[in-house]
């Protein structure tokens, strides 16, 4: 006979998660200005020591962007995590369900960047959107944005560029994701989903048993999303950021200027070209192009270079082959690339 | 006999559930067999849109996330 946990059993362990966080917010706050404070000084103290040594110069850069960006990681991705308690894929669905176009493409768009979602479940929740009412256009604003628009990348792009960067890749991702749904929903391309989708029989009520999760429990699925997104990336942050520093130190200024610059107006294209094959998450990606942007490459060309690489992706192509026809595919790719490039040029000719 | 079901297309969290589920349930010392579920149109079957999935006699526990173990003991139990 098993033992069952007493009752009082979640309330106390509630309170315990909560008591921690208390702790633990000022001791982010803490370790974050310790960094900035320290940063100047490390830097000052090695330039005293080694003036105009590369490699100071690369090993002050690691040793500030690291405990930085980790920290920035570590907040948002909890502070998204606790959000997210509050969407599950029925609940978006629900929302979605017999939208019309453009007001459904937004609001799809929007709630792929808070629902959860992993993009193994791609085929599951493709089926489902279809198969109870969602346009095929809103499904696809929601498939585009979640990937591209991920907590990684906001708090990576926040902490290596600021929040003006951070807002506009936010704003453009989504205006990509709106946009290249709605074109998708405008062509009319359901025939060439696999017939069978459409066919397919849903069993019983959507989603599982569970009761409302209390905070304690949103509390913990925030530190779930820490635990396992943070101890997932932080070796590509590692890593991204030493090849940062590499480029930081010994890459001359303006070195990028003459073949990522916003002079050459050929680069916007050949990063995305680039970029769509390449796979990588938001976490080695951002930190080589923070080096990038450094030594003189223009902000569109190289946010566009970064969301093709996140949003566009071989093994996602892939996964959605067991859905849809190549034409559908080869559009879905098309546009969604085609919109990156714009959005490439739009920041070239603004900045 | 309890029939326990891991749905899901084989990701990294499906096998961790499916791990923490069978160790949960031989924990408790349960009579019970446990299966991995990859066939689409059994996901579907249960209207799971998110994978992985726990579904236990027929009844689905949780879908789109890895419960603790205690929290899985408890739905095995």
């Amino acid at each position: 006979m098993p033992r069952l946990p007493p009752v009082s059993e979640p309330v106390a362990r509630g309170e315990r998660v909560g008591g921690w966080l208390a702790l633990a917010l000022p001791a982010w706050i803490l370790a974050y200005a310790g960094n900035e404070w320290l940063a100047p000084r490390l830097r000052e103290g090695l330039d005293a020591r080694v003036p105009g040594s590369h490699l100071a110069s690369a090993l002050a850069f690691f040793a500030y962007e690291v405990p930085k960006v980790l920290l920035l990681l570590t907040l948002i991705v909890f502070a998204v995590g606790v959000l997210r308690s509050f969407f599950t894929p029925e609940r978006t669905r629900a929302l979605l369900a017999g939208r019309r176009e453009s007001a459904g493409n937004v609001l799809g768009a929007a709630l792929g960047v808070v629902t959860p979602f992993c993009s193994c479940s791609a085929v599951p929740l493709f089926i489902g959107f279809l198969t109870t009412g969602v346009p095929l256009g809103v499904t696809f604003s929601f498939l585009i944005s979640a990937p591209m628009v991920n907590e990684v990348a906001l708090a990576l792009l926040f902490g290596l560029f600021g929040w003006r960067v951070a807002a506009l890749y936010l704003g453009t991702g989504l205006a990509v994701a709106i946009a290249a749904g709605w074109i998708i929903g405008r062509l009319r391309l359901e025939r060439h989903v696999e017939p069978w989708v459409y066919e397919t029989r849903l069993g019983g009520p959507a989603g599982a048993t569970e009761a409302q999760p209390s905070w304690a429990e949103r509390l913990r699925t925030g530190l779930a999303a820490v635990r396992d997104i943070v101890g997932r990336v932080w070796p590509w942050v590692l890593a991204g950021i030493a090849v940062g520093a590499g480029i930081h130190g010994w890459v001359p200024e303006d070195c990028m200027a003459a073949i990522m610059g916003r002079g050459a107006w050929w680069s916007v294209p050949i990063a995305v070209l680039i970029g769509v094959p390449m796979y990588s998450n938001a976490a080695g990606i951002i930190p080589v192009v923070h080096a990038l942007l450094e030594k003189g490459a223009a902000l569109g060309t190289v946010l566009a270079f970064m969301m093709a690489v996140i949003a566009l992706s071989l093994p996602e192509v892939i996964i959605l082959r067991r859905v849809l026809r190549p034409p559908l595919i080869a559009v879905f790719l098309g546009v969604v690339t085609a919109g990156i490039v714009l959005t490439g040029y739009l920041f070239n000719w603004l900045m | 006999m309890k029939r326990i079901e891991v749905l899901g297309a084989g990701c990294a969290n499906c096998k961790l559930l499916y791990n923490r589920t069978r160790a949960a349930a031989e924990e408790l010392g349960l009579e019970f067999e446990i299966e991995k579920v990859t066939d689409l149109n059994v996901i579907m079957g249960y209207h799971v849109l998110s994978t992985p999935a726990l579904v236990v006699d027929g009844v689905v526990k949780v879908a789109g996330r890895v419960p603790s173990p205690s929290q899985l003991k408890e739905m095995l139990a």
